[in-house]
């Protein structure tokens, strides 16, 4: 038996506008911004939604329609579902559609995308549950798979999951902690009692996302048979091929004229053509195959870059001083009681917005560069830097009217 | 055989007055390295220039160099031309600028009649003609050098029709021209009509061997935690000194405890004082004059970000020094530095609430200041004048392969 498991990840981050220093005490919509710039969330939004969204989700529900055995998973941000809340219903009603069909999973994650369980694991709780409510309520199901963010991973997430009551977790199938082992099985996290982890097939989940429209790579093009036939190559060695990679693959990174909505809607077709093979969704999948070892993964790994580490976030001096000063501010934040300043004080811990601030391979315009609404790591850190000062003065604020005495007379100084 | 190159060039440091003498110096020891036999001319005044031909870079391939007697200087515009000649000097030399940019060219005819060379290469317009000079007696392929266009120059503004049209006739009856940048093989194309193919594009660079001084810090000026950003060039409108003062204003509500150094002289001078004095913040910008050398070195390690917010740059190799002696830069887009510099923060030279911005987070956040030093540090090492010689080399070599077959 060889099964396939479709995990995309469905994420837009909240932009920071080009926010300067004269903004800091006068504007407080960090998030705003309504010119052409590619930090323009709305429009920026729409765009990928005409090129991806939609068409993509199009497709997956036409295969649903005509495959009974075809099955995804879908992990969708927080603030991803609040910008298609706000700039794009139709992408809300398009997932919800996919979701009725009973063979779409929603995997749980931070609502905020973000490296929160790093620095503060109340407010890592804290996030997990509103997105659990988000999905609630637009979906009407309850996620039993967690899947962090970027897929940072490490055994004590993995303990720190199983004790909020998931059955399973999702990680990088990183060659530095497998080794020899293959990611086609399910493994047990060291040290946990139940939970079981998925790990991503990298080569052949970056086959799709990353090598399909390549031509230096040999096997150019890429097709539905071919693909389908290395697939069916794991049967025997193997319970899961974990396919995990970003939606937006699909017409936003992979542009549409390359060919890969035709490649998604017969691979299905081709991979089915082998009687043994199937597709499983995350809990399916945790049901069906008992984990065969356990994995110890004592330090960070994620899926991004080829470090597959946390260094895409956290390796200059600018990222590691704005990821403190966002988190300084967390008892401050929590406790003013103010929904607004405690939304725009989470939205700023997205992932994204450290990614923007990465100059690794930055002079050499690889993807880093490809992804990044702003001129340079420094224009990202520079906006940054100007919104959190702006946050303090609205946390000092916050602080001088509750401490603000009401209703009694204080006692004169001079008593 | 090795090629050989009769040079048209400027006064090398530390006689030369900007980027154009160090641009000439570093790419002329790189081609010498190269192995290249570089015949330099340069004009010298007269009681300064000797008769007989001097050979330099005793540990490298040694260049000769032939003095010329002219008045010609780097960057002098018409006027100064001649409110600097002396009644002496006014029978030596051309009356006017333009004369003596003639007289010069005869100079260099008489000169390439005598030597042998396979390439001529000359180095911004006030050469022009003296290369082109050359290659009439000669019949050698021209190369000319373009590290500034009279676009350039005046900022736009004042245009000399007489330089312009020297410049586009030199560069229309060359072979090649080089661009010391795209910003610059843009003007090029556009404003002058010469075709894309025929101008191939050069970076400045650097090397670090030359700035091996072990320069102090000037920590009088950063006691009690003074921040020093620092300007340093030519005041005139090309270097847009006046939104470095502006910019400064904005940023000193912000952080007044700042220092804005302006490292240069020029025609400028007076009006930014009186500019500093009007906006009431004279007591924070220090006019510290024209320093080189080891002062200069001293000025860029001593600051927290150095600025170039020029009108127009076609290069500009002042933000490399600054980066060299470990100094983080702030440059202007309209540059060709910005084309080669990633780790350094930009701004349109127009906006000055922009460089503000982004010199008051410089000078709060100590974590951006060390991140764009050490990242561009590594960046510099990069950007050598091997690298431009090298370029050169090739644009010779197609040259004496095919040559001149193609018309424009």
């Amino acid at each position: 038996m060889s099964s396939v498991c479709f995990y995309f990840q469905v994420h837009q981050p909240f932009r920071i506008k080009r926010y300067r220093i004269f903004d800091v005490g006068n504007d407080q919509e960090y998030f705003s911004d309504d010119s052409e710039r590619d930090t323009n969330n709305a429009r920026v939004f729409h765009k990928v939604a005409r090129k991806c969204y939609l068409p993509a989700n199009a497709v997956l529900l036409e295969l649903l329609e005509r495959h009974p055995e075809f099955k995804v998973s879908f992990s969708l941000s927080g603030v991803f579902l609040e910008q298609a809340e706000m700039y794009a219903p139709e992408v809300i009603e398009s997932f919800q559609k996919l979701v009725a069909t009973g063979r779409v999973e929603i995997l749980s994650e931070t609502y905020y995308h973000s490296l929160s369980f790093l620095h503060s694991k109340n407010e890592f709780r804290a996030q997990v549950a509103l997105h659990r409510d988000k999905v609630q309520k637009i979906f009407g199901v309850t996620p039993q798979v967690f899947r962090n963010t970027e897929l940072i991973y490490r055994n004590d997430i993995a303990h720190e999951v199983e004790a909020m009551g998931y059955k399973g977790i999702i990680a990088e199938g990183a060659d530095h902690v497998l080794g020899w082992r293959s990611p086609n099985f399910l493994y047990q996290p060291e040290g946990a009692q139940k939970i079981k982890l998925l790990l991503k097939n990298y080569k052949l989940s970056d086959d799709v996302a990353f090598r399909f429209s390549s031509r230096d790579w040999a096997e150019w093009p890429l097709t539905a048979p071919k693909f389908a036939q290395w697939l069916s190559a794991v049967n025997g060695n193997g319970h899961v091929i974990n396919l995990f990679m970003d939606y937006e693959t699909f017409g936003e990174h992979q542009w549409e004229d390359t060919g890969i909505f035709d490649f998604l809607r017969a691979m299905p077709e081709e991979f089915l053509k082998h009687p043994d093979n199937d597709f499983v969704t995350p809990s399916e999948a945790i049901d069906r195959y008992d984990a065969v070892a356990p994995l110890d993964v004592p330090d960070y790994m994620s899926w991004a870059d080829v470090e597959r580490d946390l260094s895409a976030w956290l390796s200059n001096a600018i990222q590691h001083d704005a990821m403190r000063a966002i988190y300084v501010l967390e008892h401050e934040v929590m406790e003013s009681g103010d929904p607004k300043l405690i939304d725009d004080w989470r939205r700023l811990q997205t992932s994204d917005h450290f990614y923007y601030m990465c100059t690794k391979w930055f002079a050499d315009g690889d993807v880093h560069k490809y992804f990044n609404p702003y001129d340079s790591p420094y224009e990202a850190f520079i906006a940054y830097m100007n919104v959190l000062q702006d946050m303090r003065l609205r946390v000092e604020a916050s602080r001088a009217k509750r401490k603000r005495p009401t209703g009694v007379l204080a006692a004169p100084l001079y008593a | 055989m090795a090629i050989r190159v009769l040079m048209f060039g400027w006064e090398f440091p530390p006689h030369n007055s900007g980027g154009l003498g160090t641009a000439c110096f570093g790419l002329t020891r790189a081609l010498a390295r190269e192995e290249v036999d570089v015949l330099f001319v340069l004009p010298k005044r007269v009681g300064v220039a000797t008769d007989h031909a001097r050979l330099i870079f005793a540990d490298d391939r040694p260049i000769t160099v032939r003095e010329v007697t002219s008045s010609l200087t780097p960057y002098v515009t018409g006027s100064q031309y001649e409110a600097m000649l002396t009644p002496e000097e006014r029978s030596l030399y051309g009356p006017t600028l333009l004369d003596e940019v003639r007289r010069y060219a005869v100079r260099a005819g008489e000169i390439a009649k005598k030597e042998q060379f396979d390439i001529i290469h000359a180095h911004d317009w006030l050469s022009f003609l003296a290369g082109l000079e050359a290659k009439k007696v000669s019949g050698k392929p021209l190369v000319l050098h373009m590290h500034a266009t009279e676009f350039d120059r005046t900022g736009g503004q004042g245009m000399n029709t007489e330089v312009f049209q020297i410049e586009q006739m030199a560069m229309m009856r060359a072979d090649r021209v080089v661009a010391v940048s795209n910003y610059t093989k843009e003007k090029i194309v556009s404003q002058y009509g010469v075709h894309p193919d025929k101008v191939m594009v050069v970076h400045n660079g650097i090397d670090e061997e030359d700035y091996s001084y072990s320069a102090d810090r000037l920590e009088s000026l950063r006691a009690h935690g003074t921040k020093i950003v620092l300007f340093t060039g030519r005041l005139t409108v090309q270097k847009g000194p006046e939104y470095f003062i502006r910019a400064a204003k904005r940023v000193l509500d912000f952080c007044p405890n700042t220092i804005f150094v302006i490292a240069g002289s020029g025609d400028l001078e007076y009006r930014l004082m009186r500019e500093a004095a009007h906006l009431g913040i004279s007591d924070k910008v220090l006019f510290a004059g024209f320093v080189r050398g080891r002062e200069l070195d001293a000025l860029y390690r001593s600051a927290d970000l150095f600025i170039m917010p020029s009108v127009s740059e076609p290069f500009g190799i002042t933000p490399l020094e600054s980066v060299i002696n470990g100094t983080p830069v702030l440059v202007s887009k309209q540059s060709g530095v910005a084309e080669v510099l990633t780790h350094a923060l930009k701004a349109d030279f127009w906006d000055t609430d922009e460089m503000a911005n982004k010199i008051v987070a410089t000078l709060r956040h100590d974590t951006l200041r060390d991140t764009l030093r050490d990242h561009s540090q590594t960046e510099v090492k990069r950007l050598t004048w091997r690298e431009a010689a090298r370029k050169c080399v090739d644009i010779y070599h197609d040259l004496l392969v095919a040559p001149v077959s193609v018309s424009y």
